[in-house]
């Protein structure tokens, strides 16, 4: 026992380590740190490079309590009068995104004749861009007062606010409740999430005010302890721990909410990082290769989707063509959401098995290709290109006389 | 008024607020939840894209709207002097040996006897738009005043050491 902790506590620290030191590289190329943790845990994992024994658990609960963290602070970004007040204006845009990017993977799986079940899992690994990359790419890239910006933003919302809805879809029919349960078990869901937004546009404050904003000690125990006791308490009703967390991120609001956010992001970071290796160590690089393929042909194809639905959403208030495509190319990174599904999944026999690789193929993909086309509209050559572009048709109708 | 403001919201950030000039340019300021804030400067070719994006902390963005304040009313008051012929705007300091040093502004009776008005102070950056009777002078303060020619020496006159009456 003693000897197995010494060698968990090498293994953890060596890991944590040189996360630390692909964090920096990541940063100092630009790049999402993901893919490299991903790819780290794919190196470590069963099948690995070097196979990690003692820490798997340790691996295996950090990666639970990552996902609950980064849903949590998902949360805590949004206010319930955001969530409301922005489903009304952006419904459409959530709509187009949501027919272009699920239908494809959906179809995609039942191509490859690999079942409904799988199908609807697919479908939500590509609809959900990862609001995590997209948001620090907006923050980088100064782009946050940018007019196309808010569109971007809307989508995520929407996004979010629908795997609150799709999560426990999902876990449910995964459960192998079959279609009866999985509608009793989105009745519930629907119903859940629509009782806590009104509890907390409501009762946000009375909620937020039994927590105390400058004790930090306290603040942090207090919403770590009520996020961890409601995930667990949503994973027992099987409406999935993640969506548990995301509502108690919403229904705080305020300073609290604020507070919480800065003493709860060096855990997410901790704990978001654990969960990304987790994925890639429950992944046999040997099952990699078959998918690659597969996987690149669906990247392209709802990579192509994406810029669509952001040139769409774009253009319903009236944003020109170069806003146009930085909306629709910045939409492309897919994270921690996808990676969330095909994770449920990977727990069910009904799934097909190639999924999770594909997944973890896929969102390397899209988190690495996405920050860097999303970049294409700023290169000096595009935006010349553009402007001529704009510039002929705007003579098209006076060299013709007609 | 005249000035259009556009308020957006940017969900899980704040808000942002636009301003079109009447060279059509745009001028938005980005304010984040945590109260930090962002002076963004939209591209010319590309009206949708911000060129620049400047953080302000809160001393700054208070420091830069009293310059972008003070400017304004001094503009307006300028205006003025052109509708109105005959009247004047001028800056008066009040020096340290001022005998108002440490006195209000009612004190000097300046509206009475000179028929002129105390329209603002100039304090540091700050701008205090028409002041009160009760309002305290100290070494530095500059003061806008409005009034005909010999009005305005008048005040001139009374804020400075030499008082006419006394």
């Amino acid at each position: 026992m003693h000897h197995e902790t010494t060698v968990l506590l090498i293994e953890v620290g060596a890991l944590l380590l040189g996360l630390g030191l692909l964090g920096r590289f990541a940063r100092r190329i630009g790049l999402s740190p993901i893919p490299l943790y991903l790819l780290a845990g794919l190196a470590f994992g069963q099948g690995g490079l070097l196979p990690l024994n003692a820490s798997e658990e340790f691996f295996a609960t950090g990666a639970e309590i990552g996902v609950i963290l980064l849903l949590v602070m998902l949360g805590l970004e949004y206010s319930a009068d955001e969530l409301v007040g922005n489903l009304r204006s952006a419904a459409p845009a959530g709509l187009i995104d949501a027919v272009l990017n699920a239908l494809p993977g959906a179809a995609f799986a039942l191509l490859l004749g690999w079942g409904w079940l799988s199908a609807i899992v697919l479908a939500g690994v590509t609809w959900v861009s990862s609001s995590g990359v997209i948001a620090k790419v907006l923050a980088d890239l100064g782009r946050l007062g940018n007019r196309e910006t808010p569109v971007i933003l809307s989508v995520l919302v929407i996004e979010d606010l629908a795997m609150a809805l799709y999560l426990p879809l999902v876990t449910a029919l995964l459960g192998g409740t079959g279609l009866g349960g999985g509608g009793i078990a989105l009745g519930v869901a629907v119903g859940t999430v629509v009782l806590v937004l009104v509890v907390a546009t409501r009762y946000g404050h009375a909620i937020s005010a039994i927590f105390p904003v400058n004790n930090p000690e306290a603040l942090l125990l207090g919403v770590l302890g009520l996020t961890l006791l409601v995930a667990g308490l949503a994973a027992q009703l099987k409406v999935s721990a993640a969506v548990g967390a995301f509502l108690v991120g919403i229904a705080v609001s305020g300073p609290v909410a604020h507070n919480a956010t800065e003493l709860l992001s060096p855990l997410r970071d901790l704990f978001a990082a654990v969960f990304f290796v987790f994925f890639g160590l429950a992944t046999n690089p040997a099952d990699m290769p078959p998918v690659l393929l597969p996987a690149l042909g669906l990247a392209v194809l709802t990579m192509a989707t994406k810029v669509a639905t952001g040139y769409f959403a774009a253009g319903r208030i009236g944003v020109a063509l170069p806003g146009r495509l930085r909306a629709g190319l910045g939409l492309i990174p897919r994270g921690e959401f996808s990676i969330v599904i095909a994770g449920l999944a990977v727990t069910s026999s009904a799934v097909e098995p190639s999924l999770a690789p594909l997944a973890t193929a896929y969102v390397l993909i899209t988190v690495v290709s996405g920050p860097l086309l999303g970049r294409l509209p700023d290169v000096p050559a595009v935006k010349v290109w553009l402007r001529r572009h704009r510039d002929r048709r705007r003579l098209e109708p006076a060299t013709n006389p007609e | 008024m005249r000035v259009r403001v556009e308020q957006t919201a940017l969900p899980g950030i704040g808000v942002r607020h636009d301003v079109i000039t009447e060279s059509g340019r745009r001028i938005g300021v980005v304010s984040h939840r945590n109260g930090r804030r962002d002076l963004s400067l939209y591209d010319e070719q590309d009206p949708d894209s911000c060129v620049a994006s400047i953080p302000l902390t809160d001393d700054e963005a208070e420091a830069l709207a009293d310059v972008l304040g003070a400017s304004l009313m001094l503009g307006q008051l300028s205006g003025l002097r052109q509708q109105a012929a005959g009247l004047l705007t001028e800056q008066i300091a009040i020096t340290a040996g001022s005998r108002y040093v440490g006195r209000p502004l009612g004190a000097t009776k300046a509206r009475t006897r000179t028929s002129a008005s105390i329209v603002a102070v100039l304090r540091d950056a700050e701008v205090i738009a028409s002041p009160d009777p009760s309002f305290v002078f100290a070494a530095g303060d500059v003061v806008v005043v409005v009034g005909t020619r010999d009005g305005i020496d008048g005040v001139s006159r009374i804020l400075a050491k030499m008082d006419p009456d006394g």
